[in-house]
């Protein structure tokens, strides 16, 4: 349905809203990437079917949801992208009555029907069990995961329907819009945005605000918006989540960014990676262009815009800006120096403004709820919140949103609900391959741009990786290096060739081969490495190395003096054994692919260290905890 | 022979410059592997040189110069992974295939590849066999994998 007016619009909402207000309860399935293979797509289809079978009123689009109905209203049954706890998933989510129902399969949809939806009850076992204190709580109101945080960008993931208009409409989609066409000046939007004291959530924390202005000040007649949603940052999935949950809204946000910067054309550049993010986004423009929110004459205002999904090829560096812009124009992905500003010359050599997923959702809230609402959250000089990805040897794992200021120890221990498996804190490693490790002692650090920076890490995208003490440092390092090796782009030798030898000496450190002199060598490199590269990728490629040397030097000498590593992670200086718990249950002889484990049943079992290759399939599969590693 | 496959590519996208990466995309979607007629094709009627064609095909991991098996296994190696025990999950991978990270298996079945990152780290150490993905992988379950996967051909 075409909407031809603001009028129109504001029409539809309404009844839309009466729709809404008749439901009776939302029934929402999670269908982000990781409940999807969990099995949730069935597990909807299940829900569905099953509830209308048993005579409940169910509906699956709003739209239907109105009219004339019992004294209850209908149940409205939709899936919605990631709800950010991906490790409890399949996740089933109820309101209004809050019910959070984890690990759901196939199976439990019956009794959900029977019990839950027919007769109102919680099904106990289904709730979320809390690992500190082994509780089931029921919604999300009782789950410290959930209710410490506080989210904007994350909003309306895992509560909407991705796929329908008419639910974001619902929740006050496209509101920012029609408020920026309508009231305002496309001034006015670049002030709103610069007063908000909006940073870019990509990595680099330029202020959003002054982006635009230089482009807008920047001569030329054509000018692009570009949404960087090649979100490469291993152990971030903040983006993905937002274009697989709410892909209206970053289509939204870079509307209202191409009326302030008058604008006709955006681009779209999403990973290779997450083929059901480009699969929303391609429903969301096509539905959008249909509603006459995209394409020419946006809501008969005579602004015209429309918008083009590129996918990237694989390759980390096009998540820098000037890369990401070649790659569009169908180049390799080599950046540029930084003295050329792409708001200048930028895509196609005309003025650009590039920003990230998390960066264009937050515009639409800040111009429809104001520029001081956003402002007064977070800190001085990072303000409004930022969604994290908490990964790693954390209790709870997934997607937060947190106000900025906040401080590490928070995050993963309140939110995260402390370490896996009651092991002890060793590091947390945010900002990716540009970022660095972090101890114990800098847990009470405020989470903004300019903390982890001086800290000697740095914010980046927002992934926040723990690691326990089973982790090794130098290990991680190497990992790093190794990424950063695959993906440099080979344009400057500093970063071609340096990473490459630091590798060579954090391998030879990894094989009990290290020499006195190596971390000397290996800062000597990394100041190269920092001072002749081109583009981020290069500048910061060493933090990994330079920040575990700064905190964890102990770990690198233990590897290097007493060919030792404290984690056991490194093969070549550990030996498996098996310990005095083993009750001969054979689980590892099976498990063993070398061979390497003899003994019968209920008796200890021997480990020839001969033959071990330290593949750690034993240690993995044994549930005595009778493999040590030494 | 120019393919008339690849050549209906080519017109959906338009044979200009920035059509060359969705065009080489699609090319790799249909037929698995980009093969030295196709690049040429491409290069004659993008009116590019094929060393440019190339260059750009070679960058781009997503894109493959060579034959790929029938059945992609990519091992998730994003740092959450990585921390969660990938190393020993791809190490058994490769044994059980009996190719090493990159390779495909003779009978032209599998190809085993390490990928950074798939945003799934929720759900970490995750494999993805096909479009399928398992999440919290252990090493002996990695073994089991391949061995369904078998069972099911």
């Amino acid at each position: 349905m075409r909407l031809g007016s603001v009028k129109e619009l504001e029409k539809r909402r309404k009844s839309l809203r009466k729709a809404r207000d008749g439901v009776r309860r939302r029934i929402i399935v999670c269908a982000g990437t990781g409940c999807v293979a969990g099995g949730s797509l069935d597990i909807y289809a299940a829900l569905v079917e099953q509830s209308r079978e048993s005579g409940l009123d169910v509906e699956v689009e709003l739209e239907a949801c109105g009219g004339k109905r019992g004294k209850t209203g209908p149940d409205y049954m939709s899936a919605s992208g990631c709800h950010g706890f991906c490790q409890v998933g399949p996740l089933v989510h109820i309101t209004p009555d809050d019910i959070l129902y984890c690990h759901v399969k196939t199976a439990d949809v019956p009794k959900i029907v029977d019990e839950t939806l027919k007769k109102g009850k919680v099904i106990e076992k289904l709730l979320y069990k809390d690992p500190t204190d082994d509780e089931r709580k029921q919604g999300r109101e009782d789950i410290t995961f959930y209710n410490r945080q506080q989210r904007v960008a994350l909003e309306s993931c895992g509560v909407i329907d991705p796929e329908s208009l008419d639910d974001y409409l619902a929740h006050g989609g496209y509101q920012a819009l029609v408020k920026s066409l309508t009231e305002m000046q496309p001034d006015d939007v670049i002030d709103a945005v610069e007063k908000s004291g909006l940073r870019g959530r990509g990595g680099g924390g330029f202020p959003a605000g002054r982006k635009w202005r230089s482009c807008l000040a920047a001569p030329g007649d054509v000018r692009y918006v570009i949404c960087n949603g090649d979100e490469g940052d291993p152990g971030a999935f903040m983006d993905r989540s937002i274009m697989e949950g709410d892909p209206f809204k970053v289509v939204e946000g870079m509307t209202i960014g191409a009326y302030a910067l008058r604008s006709s054309s955006g681009y779209i550049y999403v990973r290779h990676e997450y083929p059901l993010a480009v699969q929303r986004l391609e429903k969301a423009i096509a539905i959008a262009r249909g509603a006459g929110l995209l394409g020419e004459d946006i809501l008969g205002t005579g602004f015209s815009f429309d918008i083009k999904i590129n996918r990237g090829g694989g390759a980390f560096v096009c998540g820098e800006s000037s890369a990401l812009m070649r790659s569009v124009a169908g180049y390799m992905g080599e950046p540029r120096p930084k003295y050329i500003h792409s708001t200048e010359k930028g895509l196609f050599d005309q003025p650009t403004v590039l920003n990230n997923v998390e960066t264009w959702v937050c515009v639409p809230p800040i111009i429809d709820r104001g520029a001081a609402w956003f402002a007064a959250m977070g800190t001085e000089k990072s303000k409004g919140t930022k969604a994290f990805s908490l990964v790693g040897k954390v209790n709870n794992t997934g997607l937060v949103e947190v106000p900025m200021g906040i401080s590490l120890r928070e995050i993963i221990f309140d939110i995260g609900g402390g370490i896996l498996d009651g092991r002890e804190f060793k590091a947390v490693q945010t900002g990716g391959p540009s970022g660095g490790c972090l101890p114990a002692d800098r847990l009470d650090l405020p989470v903004d741009f300019d903390s982890l920076t001086e800290a000697g890490s740095m914010m980046g995208s927002g992934g926040m990786i723990v690691m326990d003490d089973r982790n090794c440092m130098v290990d991680v390092a190497d990992y790093f290096i190794k990424f950063l090796i695959q993906e440099s782009c080979g344009k400057c030798v500093p970063c071609r060739e340096g990473l490459v030898q630091m590798h060579a000496i954090l391998e030879r450190i990894i094989q009990g081969e290290g020499r006195p002199d190596d971390i000397g060598k290996l800062e000597h490199l990394a100041d190269a490495v920092e001072a002749a590269s081109l583009c981020a990728l290069g500048k910061t490629a060493v933090n990994p190395v330079r920040s575990t040397l700064k905190f964890f030097r102990d770990e690198y000498e233990a590897h290097i003096k007493d060919k030792r590593c404290p984690a056991g992670v490194c093969k070549a200086l550990i030996t498996y054994r098996i310990n005095d718990n083993c009750n001969g249950c054979t689980l590892c002889v099976k498990a063993c692919p070398v061979g390497a484990i003899t003994g019968k049943k209920k008796q200890k079992h021997v480990l020839d260290t001969d033959k071990c290759t330290r593949c750690g399939a034993c240690e993995a599969i044994c549930n005595q905890n009778a493999i040590s590693v030494e | 022979m120019s393919s008339v496959h690849v050549n209906r590519i080519i017109d959906r996208h338009g044979a200009e410059r920035a059509s060359l990466i969705p065009v080489l995309q699609d090319i790799q979607d249909d037929y698995n592997w980009i093969s030295e007629p196709h690049l040429r094709q491409v290069a004659d009627r993008l009116g590019l040189p094929l060393s440019e064609v190339y260059g750009v095909a070679s960058f781009y991991r997503a894109l493959s110069l060579e034959p790929r098996g029938k059945t992609l296994i990519r091992v998730c190696k994003g740092t959450a992974c990585h921390v969660r025990g990938a190393q020993l999950i791809q190490e058994e991978l490769e044994r059980q295939l009996g190719i090493q990270a990159g390779g495909t298996t003779e009978d032209m079945a599998y190809t085993l590849e390490v990928v950074n990152c798939v945003g799934a780290c929720g759900m970490a150490p995750v494999v993805i066999v096909g479009d399928k993905y398992f999440p919290g992988v252990k090493p002996h379950r990695a073994k089991k994998l391949v061995q369904t996967e078998r069972d099911e051909e």
